[in-house]
């Protein structure tokens, strides 16, 4: 059965593009595995500096700050289960956006589904956020946390997380077709938001009034407290805290992919 | 009557040009409230109906500008038209962007795998083209080295083994189709000519007149983005030459 392509056969381009990237799957994947093995092709670490990257930050920080919240037990693993939440988020969000626009002459010439970029930007991080666990978990054992069998749980904020990263991934790719300095605009953007989410310092030092906006209407300060229970505290989270994190990361998933794939046709238009 | 594999039935496409270009997200905003933002509207393609039959070999003829590469680009899915509709059966492959998706740092092989899967294949077919694509592309061990070490020649040759490993039902070429050397650019064109003689339909782009005489049955004349006339030969090439005069 030779495939057959119409354009006027279509019902929903959300729907079609789930379609389309089942049957692109193998591309999304060697796509991953090329942002992998390009990355760090010509340096002597090589994908170690994955796991070396945030290891450097949680330093920095826990340098800078440990006698500032001494109260907070365990404090590099308190930053570093917090930081690999956020630089998943952080780089898949921009990894999408950068590889449509950039990647994107491809679509002039051929087609592919267009949510590729994304979906390999995920998977990449998805990796990365694998390998990172090695160090967060050697750390944990050498402070001396202890490690439960919530650990299983983790898949649950991780599957969250992925789907948060990519809706939102999506939608600022879309925008950032339409309007090439948003790419500019969001690293600030991100900057704010990491200081907006307790990464690196305990919830409980923010104002009052800021902390009541931030609890609520934060989603990554949701995920990063779904992750750090079943990680750092080290037991099964409450139904009060999966169900916001889900909530946030379902909307912003099936928002963005909407979104964007209304608006992908139009791609090959303009990049 | 042979089953038709291209129908365009009233497709058009157009751009839309900003007046001015506004590059910034403030820009937009503010000419947005000021409801300043207007457009130019540019018709690449217009209303244009052709049926394209199994087996076929059509010229598209016509100007720098006239729509032949937007034509393609419907067919080959990558751009949709605003309106009318495009329908198109079986595997279609422009060989006008051998290796589009090559990526230097990657090694033959591994690019081989990767813009498999961007034609829409999968990782176990590629298993299977694999030896076949190195074996046409008589790159020999080079294939293990990343591509940036290629020589240009090399880089046409392994994106054209890709591309026509399979048999494509539909296949689009540019009249420059220069591949490596001599020998191998005989190689193709004997590629090529098998594929049409089991029965792939074959779309020529091309400026050349002679060519398009020598090698289609059926042309196709744009003009501005409106088809101006198709069928024999030599009646659009007469029209063609007609226009041009004028």
């Amino acid at each position: 059965m030779p495939m057959i392509y119409d354009s006027a056969k279509r019902i929903n381009p959300a729907i079609d593009e789930i379609k389309e990237i089942i049957r692109y799957r193998d591309l999304v994947a060697l796509l991953a595995k090329r942002d992998i093995t390009t990355r760090y092709k010509r340096s002597v670490l090589g994908v170690a500096w994955t796991m070396i990257n945030p290891l450097g930050m949680m330093l920095i920080l826990t340098i800078a700050f440990s006698q500032l919240f001494k109260d907070v037990p365990g404090y590099p693993a308190y930053i570093l289960s917090g930081l690999i939440v956020w630089q998943f988020f952080s780089q898949t969000t921009t990894a999408a956006m950068v590889n449509l626009v950039w990647g994107g002459g491809l679509l002039h010439r051929i087609y592919l589904p267009r949510t590729s970029f994304a979906l390999a930007a995920i998977l990449t991080g998805l990796t990365n956020l694998l390998l990172t666990f090695i160090p967060l978990m050697i750390l944990i054992l050498i402070i001396g946390l202890p490690l439960r069998i919530s650990l299983v749980f983790v898949p649950i904020p991780i599957l969250f997380l992925a789907a948060f990263s990519l809706g939102l991934g999506l939608l600022m790719s879309t925008f950032a077709v339409y309007f090439p300095d948003v790419a500019e605009m969001y690293q600030i953007g991100l900057t704010a938001w990491m200081y907006l989410t307790p990464i690196f310092y305990p919830e409980r030092i923010l104002p009052e009034k800021i902390g009541w906006f931030i609890t609520r209407f934060n989603p990554v300060y949701h995920l990063v407290r779904l992750f750090r229970a079943c990680i750092y505290e080290g037991r099964f989270p409450y139904w009060n805290e999966v169900w916001p994190a889900m909530v946030f990361s379902m909307v912003i998933l099936v928002v963005g992919w909407t979104v964007f794939s209304q608006k992908a046709d139009e791609f090959s238009y303009r990049i | 009557m042979k089953q038709p594999v291209i129908r365009i039935e009233h497709a058009s496409v157009c751009y839309r040009i900003p007046k001015e270009r506004i590059g910034t997200f403030k820009e937009y905003a503010i000419r947005l409230i000021q409801r300043k933002i207007s457009h130019q509207v540019f018709w690449a393609l217009q209303d244009v109906n052709l049926e394209i039959a199994e087996g076929e070999m059509v010229g598209i003829i016509g100007q720098n500008g006239a729509g032949k590469s937007t034509l393609l680009k419907l067919i080959a899915r990558v751009l949709r038209p605003k309106t009318g509709r495009v329908w198109v059966r079986g595997l279609v492959v422009p060989l006008l962007e051998l290796g589009a998706g090559f990526h230097p740092e990657l090694t033959g092989r591994e690019n081989i795998y990767l813009n498999g899967t961007m034609l829409g294949f999968t990782r176990k077919q590629m298993d299977q083209k694999c030896p076949r694509i190195i074996e046409f592309s008589e790159l020999g061990e080079f294939i293990d080295a990343p591509l940036r070490t290629y020589s240009t020649g090399m880089w046409a040759r392994l994106g054209f083994a890709l591309a026509t490993d399979t048999k494509p039902e539909i296949l689009i070429l540019d009249e420059i189709l220069s591949v490596g050397d001599e020998a191998f650019q005989r190689k193709c064109v004997e590629r090529i000519q098998k594929y049409r003689e089991q029965g792939a339909t074959t779309l020529l782009v091309s400026h050349s007149m002679v060519q398009v005489q020598e090698t289609c049955q059926r042309a196709v004349l744009l003009n501005h983005g409106h088809l101006i006339a198709a069928g024999k030969v030599r009646d659009v090439i007469k029209v063609y030459r007609k226009e041009q005069a004028s």
